[in-house]
């Protein structure tokens, strides 16, 4: 009995060690970044524009105007298609079990799950191949934004669709019940309803875009200058931090502007938890 | 049936209109095959694929594309990621689903979930002053800290998120009766977790594997930022077998990506073809780990 007793403590405290380990992982990176780079901002690193060149110099200005337009452009392309498929899914996709539309439905969500899967090099190498080179639109915001936007349709599905289901199905039944169509319902009653939880996924994903890497270095080109249309190159703060750090001498504004993204993420994050708080608390 | 009122007319409209919308993500998914294997194929064409994918020789300059060492550097890379992650994710998946309190709990989750969203770039960074740093104190012949293990290492984090927070939902969604039967019979919780949850979630916590793996052979500017980039099969460099995880090595993704910008012709349809073999390894691995999924359903 005490062997057995001794082996659980022993395991548990492992787990402890483990659940600990992975707080202090996070708070190592976070911190690091952090103390490391915050010394460096000022007003001024918001206010200017790299200068290029090896030595790294100026701020980050243009890389804040491109990210918000790119953060822009690629939820104007995926928000119709994303929110559109979720709402298909979650409304109208459950009389259609055997029929044709049925199969559709099936392919339709094997095509999100492989989406989901797909690497975002490869979204990169695709938008590459198709709007970079084939229909020439060159390295440029539009480009990126298209490539940009299958990544993050499937998240935009799921989490409409989460936001969907969660909304009671009294709500439906209660409008269908005052002779309101499908559609009507939809539109007037579901979308409202659920508006907390879409737009959680939609901030999701304008995350995964600030975020993003791979796909941006291989379709926006990487200039430093500000973007004045929609096919101007460019270069995100998140590609900055790689061009500072791979390309020049200047490793601490890679660090401050690293400090940026990291304050961001944990400012979306915290926004995040605190509507999705929001909305659990309203159920109970 | 009877004349179409408009809002008749606006239902079928926007029926079809959302339909439409559910296979954008298929269309996406097609196009992408099409054209990324469309541009591949003059490469396999050329060297042949077998060629490709067994020679670890890749010289574009002369006209050698062999991509086996790109395949075993993606490979070591996730492996060391898988086991230097995985039991930190599975111990903090099972604190989190059995022993945490759950205001600790509440308190740790969010903190792990941050993790996920902190940019792929800042952990290149982190890696490269931190982690690069002090792989370097490591004495072995041209060790410059640049290398599989610092890649690892890195990748291990990255990865950290997705298998704890996955395994965590699978080991809670073993039926409460499960745990309350082996309590009953007189087993400690640890004997409970141990005998009986791990096994009931074991679907679940192997999925949660796999989908870390398909993310670490995915991941592409961090690696470039801490592997050295070296086209080269990694090799142990002393007697020592593990210095193999000191070598320099370039994953499938990073060939894609320093290359792609400025390669044309035949070396610019081998990264196209590079980009093929990864989208296959990876959807086999997700397919498999969706299959499981399944499996643990049931």
């Amino acid at each position: 009995m005490n062997r057995r007793k001794l082996s659980q403590n022993a395991a548990f405290s492992l787990f402890w060690a483990a659940g600990i380990m992975s707080v202090l992982i996070m708070a190592v990176v976070v911190g690091y970044v952090l103390v490391k780079g915050l010394p460096g901002i000022s007003f001024d690193f918001f206010t200017t524009s790299p200068r290029g060149g090896l030595s790294g110099e100026g701020g980050i200005y243009s890389t804040i105007v491109t990210t918000f337009y790119l953060v822009v452009v690629t939820l104007a392309f995926a928000i119709p298609p994303g929110v559109g498929a979720a709402v298909y899914f979650s409304e109208y996709s459950g009389s259609t079990v055997g029929s044709l539309t049925g199969k559709l439905v099936n392919l339709a969500r094997f095509g999100v799950d492989t989406l989901a899967g797909v690497p975002s090099i490869v979204f990169g190498l695709f938008g590459y191949a198709v709007f970079v080179t084939a229909m020439n639109l060159g390295f440029s915001i539009l480009s990126a934004s298209m490539a940009g936007a299958c990544l993050i349709i499937p998240v935009i599905i799921r989490t409409t669709e989460d936001a969907l289901e969660s909304v009671p199905s009294g709500y439906r039944e209660g409008s269908l019940a005052l002779g309101a169509n499908r559609w009507e319902t939809t539109w007037k009653v579901v979308l409202p309803a659920a508006f907390r939880g879409i737009s959680t996924g939609i901030l999701l994903s304008a995350g995964r875009i600030v975020s993003e890497t791979a796909i941006f270095f291989v379709t926006l080109g990487g200039s430093y200058r500000v973007p004045h249309s929609l096919m101007s190159g460019g270069r995100t703060m998140a590609l900055h931090v790689y061009y500072l750090a791979m390309e020049t001498r200047a490793f601490d504004r890679a660090m401050s502007t690293a400090a940026v993204l990291v304050g961001l993420v944990v400012v979306m994050n915290l926004g995040i938890n605190t509507i999705t708080g929001r909305i659990t608390g309203k159920q109970r | 049936m009877t004349f179409g009122t408009k809002r008749d007319c606006t239902q079928k409209i926007m029926r079809t209109v959302l339909l439409v919308s559910a296979l954008t993500s298929v269309l996406i998914v097609v196009l992408i095959f099409v054209f990324t294997a469309g541009r591949a194929a003059p490469a396999f064409h050329e060297i042949g694929i077998w060629k490709m994918v067994s020679d670890t020789t890749w010289r574009p300059g002369s006209g050698e594309f062999g991509i086996l060492a790109m395949i075993a550097g993606s490979g070591i890379v996730t492996l060391g990621a898988v086991l230097l992650g995985v039991p930190l994710a599975l111990g903090s998946a099972v604190f989190l689903a059995e022993i945490a309190p759950e205001w600790i709990a509440g308190a740790v989750r969010p903190s792990i979930e941050l993790l996920a969203g902190i940019p792929s770039v800042v952990y290149g960074l982190f890696g490269m002053a931190v982690i690069v740093p002090m792989v370097r104190t490591i004495p072995a012949p041209g060790n410059a800290g640049y290398g599989v293990l610092s890649a690892s290492v890195v990748l291990a984090v990255m990865i950290l998120p997705t298998v704890t927070s996955i395994s965590e939902l699978a080991i809670r969604s073993v039926p409460a009766g499960y745990r309350e039967g082996s309590l009953a019979l007189g087993a400690t919780k640890w004997e409970t977790v141990r005998r009986v949850l791990i096994p009931a979630a074991k679907p679940g916590i192997v999925s949660a594997v796999i989908l870390g793996l398909g993310r670490a052979l995915g991941e592409t500017v961090a690696m470039i930022m801490v592997i050295g980039n070296s086209a080269i099969l990694p090799a142990a460099s002393t007697g020592n077998p593990l210095s193999i995880f000191l070598s320099r090595a370039r994953t499938l993704t990073g060939n894609i990506a320093v290359e792609i910008s400025y390669a044309t012709g035949v070396h610019e349809s081998a990264l196209f073809a590079t980009g093929v073999v990864l989208f296959v390894l990876i959807m086999l691995i997700n397919s498999s780990a969706a299959l499981l999924l399944k499996k643990g359903v049931r």
